[in-house]
């Protein structure tokens, strides 16, 4: 048994207040498990953002459509991390596939998680890329020309007619997807929302709030990456992109708000027994990470910032506001899964008392780890946007010779 | 089924005897009814525990054989039973305690204030009908069995602990040495072999109860006949197996 969680827990024992179960003292799911929503909120919230510009031709933000794919993709593939390193026995995680419950909200994770990757966003990458996969490779050498060639599956139709099915392919995909994206963001809501034995996840509105703050987190992600990249690549964003972007945010903040307080609202009006346990977990607990930071720094601050969408303020002034709304929004929406997660734990189920819970820095579920693993999403983008460049001027037009049929373009030599 | 009957009659028969009461003392008529030779029919049983609140002193022995009976570990933050005390002053406060889950007993209550009643009250697993543990497992690793008891295959859990926050009586934990759920099993080893849970084996005042739902006649069934039973959170609609007599509404 491992002596330095002990003493963990020894030191969680002296911070009880009032009564709580034996089994209690523990607290099960870790910082590990507050970013894996915030994860697939943001996964969800960018692809949603893209699918905007697919499904209701929002021109403006068509800058970002590739990006957020990417970023969608990147923060995709790093979600599922937190849960297995979180997991007691992380080499049985297969289970999960070969031998679900079906009556289990979590044994869905896998297969929901599955279909989006590789139905929804993997292949409308592939149609969306794959056009321009086949004219880069033309011009490139070695290792990048392979693995454009690896990636397009070694296509290299680019006719009139597959081009023109591309485009059918990923506007189809996007209708698919857009549910598909509600799903998987409020399918983690679920997993939290129909907890009956914990009142303060216990709530039908729960998936909803996810998917909202989802959208929001998504939007603001994509925000911040467009605007940083393009001041790497000394840029000038878009400013009718960035006005646009700041609207929707705008917007759906104050929905996500609005959904929030109908929560605490109800809440409040209902009065259930748990009521004050909760009141009391928001009193103490929790009164700088709901308060100050989820509701005031995280929401009603942005909110009262990206008003400036509507005002008359010089551009130069408006993208610094934007960038920094959509910083707060971040650092909101984080302690908004942290205030769920977390918050769900610190009170006992006996409704008499609370615990505490003390983040470690090292260790499996430590803050390093923790740190690591909201880093490596932005690797992994740094590596897609590399090989799959998102930017405009990245895109490729068609070739005089793309008319004919793809034998011709096989044999290049032919044309010259 | 035969063979149950006579059983049944032989027991019947020895009613009638003087100082047979004595023997069914000793012996133990759960044993008897339950000692079916080495072929063990889970169909034929549905187990069930009774708790009567008020013959409760306290003692935390249970919990102490619990532990080592299940190999529980010994920090105080693991338990598959423990015991809690509440205590309610006149002034209409509640206290409620169960240092070290009750395993050695309970100090003497610490407050000047006017105590209007006290009692304890032992806790486990409910082994619900409804059970949301099983409910919640994303690979089917905690499941009821045919007679009816809640249980963790340890060699199949992924240790995810969904099935703890889904508990909502604080049953469950997740042992630190083997990082799988684990919880009271009614010591499903003893029983299937016709022998008592160990906490009710050592209870000095049996106010724990364990027996079968059903027609048989066993204690439990006497205590459910003659007592007003209640269980923990009807409200969560999980239908649990562990009935409660004399149940003061203070206890969630």
């Amino acid at each position: 048994m491992d002596p330095e969680h002990l003493a963990q827990l020894e030191s969680a024992l002296d911070q009880v207040t009032g009564f709580i179960y034996p089994n209690e003292i523990e607290l099960q799911w870790s910082i590990l498990i507050v970013i894996y929503p915030y994860l697939t909120g943001l996964v969800a919230g960018a692809f949603i953002l893209a699918s905007l510009e697919r499904v209701f031709n929002v021109k403006e933000i068509q800058p970002t459509y590739r990006l957020a794919l990417l970023t969608a993709l990147a923060f995709l593939i790093v979600a599922p991390l937190p849960l297995q390193a979180h997991l007691g026995h992380p080499e049985r995680a297969f289970e999960i596939f070969l031998t679900p419950n079906p009556a289990s909200a979590m044994a869905m994770f896998g297969f929901v998680y599955l279909w989006y990757l590789m139905v929804v966003l993997l292949l409308e990458i592939w149609f969306e890329y794959r056009a321009d996969l086949v004219r880069w490779r033309r011009n490139e050498k070695g290792l990048m020309k392979f693995v454009h060639w690896l990636i397009s599956l070694g296509s290299r139709d680019v006719s009139p007619a597959a081009v023109a099915f591309d485009r059918k392919a990923v506007q189809f995909i996007t209708i698919i997807g857009i549910p598909s994206a509600f799903l998987l963001h409020g399918y983690v809501g679920f997993i939290f929302g129909s907890v009956k034995a914990n009142p303060w996840w216990s709530s039908v509105l729960m998936p909803i709030v996810f998917l909202c703050s989802a959208i929001v987190s998504g939007i603001s992600l994509v925000l911040l990456i467009y605007y940083v990249t393009s001041l790497l690549r000394r840029k000038k964003p878009e400013m009718s992109c960035l006005n646009t972007l700041a609207a929707f945010l705008l917007y759906a903040l104050i929905i996500d708000l609005s959904l929030e307080a109908l929560d605490f609202i109800h809440r409040l009006y209902e009065s259930e027994e748990s009521i004050e346990i909760l009141e009391q977990l928001i009193i103490t607990k929790l009164s700088l990470s709901l308060t100050i930071v989820q509701i005031l720094i995280g929401t009603i601050g942005p909110i009262v910032l990206l008003a400036a969408r509507f005002s008359k303020l010089p551009d130069e002034l408006k993208r610094m506001i934007y960038f920094i709304a959509a910083l707060l929004v971040q650092v909101g929406i984080f302690s908004t899964r942290w205030n769920v997660v977390i918050g769900g734990q610190l009170f006992s189920k006996s409704l008499r008392g609370m615990t505490a819970y003390k983040l470690e820095l090292g260790g499996q579920e430590g803050l390093l780890v923790a740190i690591g693993l909201l880093i490596l999403p932005f690797l992994i983008l740094a590596l897609l946007i590399k090989i799959l460049p998102p930017w405009e001027e990245a895109k490729t037009e068609p070739e005089p010779d793309e008319a004919a049929a793809p034998e011709s373009i096989a044999q290049p030599s032919a044309v010259a | 089924m035969g063979k149950t009957y006579q059983r049944r009659e032989f027991l019947a028969e020895l009613l009638n005897f003087p100082g047979a009461t004595i023997l069914l003392g000793v012996v133990g008529p759960v044993k008897l009814l339950a000692a079916e030779g080495d072929s063990y029919d889970p169909t034929e049983h549905y187990y069930a525990m009774g708790i009567d609140v008020e013959k409760c002193i306290g003692c935390g022995k249970c919990v102490e054989a619990c532990k080592l009976e299940n190999d529980v570990p010994d920090e105080p933050f693991y338990f598959r039973t423990w015991v809690e005390r509440y205590t309610v002053f006149t002034d209409g406060e509640v206290h409620v305690d169960s240092p070290e889950g009750g395993i050695h007993g309970f100090p003497p209550i610490a407050s000047d204030k006017e105590v209007l009643r006290t009692f304890f009250v032992p806790k486990l697993c409910n082994h619900c009908d409804n059970p949301p543990c099983v409910q919640v497992c994303p690979v089917g690793a905690t499941f009821k069995t045919q007679d009816g008891v809640v249980l963790v295959d340890g060699d199949y859990c992924i240790g995810c602990r969904y099935c703890i926050q889904a508990c909502p009586y604080g049953a469950r934990f997740l042992d630190p040495r083997t990082h799988v759920a684990d919880k009271c099993t009614f010591c499903y080893h003893r029983i299937t072999k016709g022998l008592l849970p160990a906490c009710v084996e050592v209870c000095p005042t049996q106010a724990r109860v364990f027996g079968e739902l059903g027609d048989r006649s066993t204690p439990l069934n006497r205590m459910m006949r003659m007592s007003h039973l209640e269980v923990l959170k009807p409200h969560m609609n999980t239908e649990p197996k562990v009935f409660y007599a004399a149940l003061d509404g203070e206890v969630r």
